[in-house]
């Protein structure tokens, strides 16, 4: 029968804090880039300009056809490289974590776009056409009238995407990064107590994840009464 | 002020518009009716470049609108559309609808922008309404509201696109009251509507359409006195007998 020790937790809570802190940095970097350039594809992706569009669909279907473990190894392997060689970096600087915000970043926007292409669509032709109407140009109908309220009807969907971001930052751990679930496994390796750091590790991500996807759930209800 | 030459119109193979012609004249009221997929609607809204068209000229003020080089929002900034549906922006508050186009696109001072959106509040009768949402707001209150919103940009001209068809029927009148008193004070008006009360009432002209086509394009005493074409005669018969 497998003993449980449990004794190695305490110690190393000033290290799984620092881990979270960059679960957490990469997180909500990722979900505001994600946001902003989804956006932006959502547009081009709506517009009437053939190559925008096209552009904006090539992109969305590429990020969501392959896995993002494989993105973010690209990213470790081959940005860090690329910005040697392009941009004159030191060689062998660490840019595990702006490579690792950048894939998330990039990878992410791919379907916030496709549910901010949706929420833009939600509004109805008639809010556009009243707008227009009244003189607004095309930026000023959208960024006044439109995507205000495409918004607030996402923003349920948009917290949930984020939660299942904070969940695949664990993915980083293919870069020896130590965010949370890297540095609960780095701790439990070393004690020689995997099973129940990796379960602990379990336990946080579930208490967090649960309560942000109550929070968005409250948050949904009120949006319907409103 | 407004003139419609030889516009036809197309969704593909789908023929909406045809060879459609009719002047407005400064301080002209004109009735559009018609059945429905009539192309009344599309026509008014050809009118300020809502709805593109691919043959004929339309020119408003001096300004050609089918014209690719033509400044679209800016003319559109000074002709006033009603729509059917209110459209007001249900995320802003009623004083907010009224200005916010007035200071983005006018460049007026909020706080002259909110004066004026007042007063014209004041003229639909709904001041105590200035800090509610438009959803708070029965559907005549929301047009009144959307006449008021079209009229703080200073229009030259009113576009009415079946203004009352949305609206329960006790609150038309309240609604067609507001555009009775537009059109005693000399606003230019082009207005689709059935309400043919209010046609006989401050109408100069009212110009029936079938089937994309002017059928008939007449004084309204002309036009409900004896209205030249089979089908004007058979739409008044029908939407009058009650």
């Amino acid at each position: 029968m497998y003993e449980f020790d449990w004794t190695s937790i305490p110690g190393a809570l000033p290290f799984l804090w620092q881990g979270m802190q960059v679960s957490l940095e990469i997180t909500f970097v990722a979900v505001i880039f994600g946001i902003v350039w989804g956006t932006l594809l959502a547009i081009m992706r709506l517009s009437s300009f053939t190559v925008l569009s096209w552009f904006a669909a090539g992109y969305v279907n590429l990020f969501r056809a392959v896995p993002l473990v494989m993105v973010l190894l690209w990213f470790f392997l081959i940005v860090p490289h690329l910005l040697e060689s392009l941009l004159g970096f030191p060689r062998g600087s660490d840019m595990r974590l702006g490579s690792a915000i950048a894939g998330f970043a990039l990878f992410e926007a791919a379907y916030y776009s496709e549910i901010i292409r949706a929420g833009i669509q939600s509004v109805s032709k008639g809010q556009m056409a009243a707008a227009s109407a009244l003189g607004m140009r095309y930026g000023q109908v959208m960024r006044l009238v439109v995507l205000p309220q495409a918004f607030r009807n996402m923003v349920p969907l948009l917290l949930t995407q984020g939660i299942i971001l904070f969940q695949d930052t664990s993915l980083v751990y293919v870069s020896a990064l130590a965010d949370f679930f890297g540095a609960a496994y780095k701790v439990g390796d070393r004690d020689g107590r995997l099973v129940e750091m990796l379960l602990f590790a379990g336990a946080v991500y579930f208490v967090i994840c649960f309560a942000a996807s109550q929070l968005v759930r409250h948050y949904q209800k009120k949006l319907r009464t409103a | 002020m407004i003139s419609i030459s030889q516009v036809s119109k197309h969704y593909g193979s789908f023929q909406v518009l045809t060879e459609c012609s009719t002047a407005v004249k400064k301080g002209d009221v004109v009735v559009v009716c018609g059945p429905s997929g009539s192309g009344k609607s599309t026509l008014i809204k050809c009118v300020n470049g809502l709805e593109p068209f691919q043959q004929g000229e339309i020119v408003v003020n001096g300004i050609s609108v089918g014209d690719p080089k033509t400044d679209l929002p800016k003319l559109r900034s000074h002709v006033g559309m009603v729509f059917q549906n209110f459209e007001l922006f249900p995320h802003m508050t009623i004083a907010d609808n009224l200005s916010i186009a007035q200071v983005k696109v006018l460049g007026r001072k909020p706080g002259e922008a909110r004066e004026r959106g007042m007063k014209l509040l004041d003229r639909v009768g709904l001041v105590a309404q200035a800090e509610k949402y438009p959803g708070q707001l029965s559907g005549g209150q929301q047009q009144r509201v959307a006449i008021a919103r079209a009229l703080s940009m200073d229009p030259i001209c009113m576009l009415f696109d079946e203004p009352t068809s949305a609206l329960d029927p006790e609150m038309v009148n309240e609604v067609l009251d507001v555009m009775v008193e537009l059109a005693q004070e000399g606003m230019t008006m082009m207005c689709v509507t059935h309400e043919m009360g209010f046609a006989r009432k401050v109408a100069n002209r009212v110009i029936f359409m079938d089937l994309g086509r002017i059928v008939e394009d007449a004084t309204k005493e002309d036009f409900f006195g004896k209205p030249h074409s089979e089908r004007a005669q058979q739409f008044l018969s029908k939407i009058l007998q009650h």
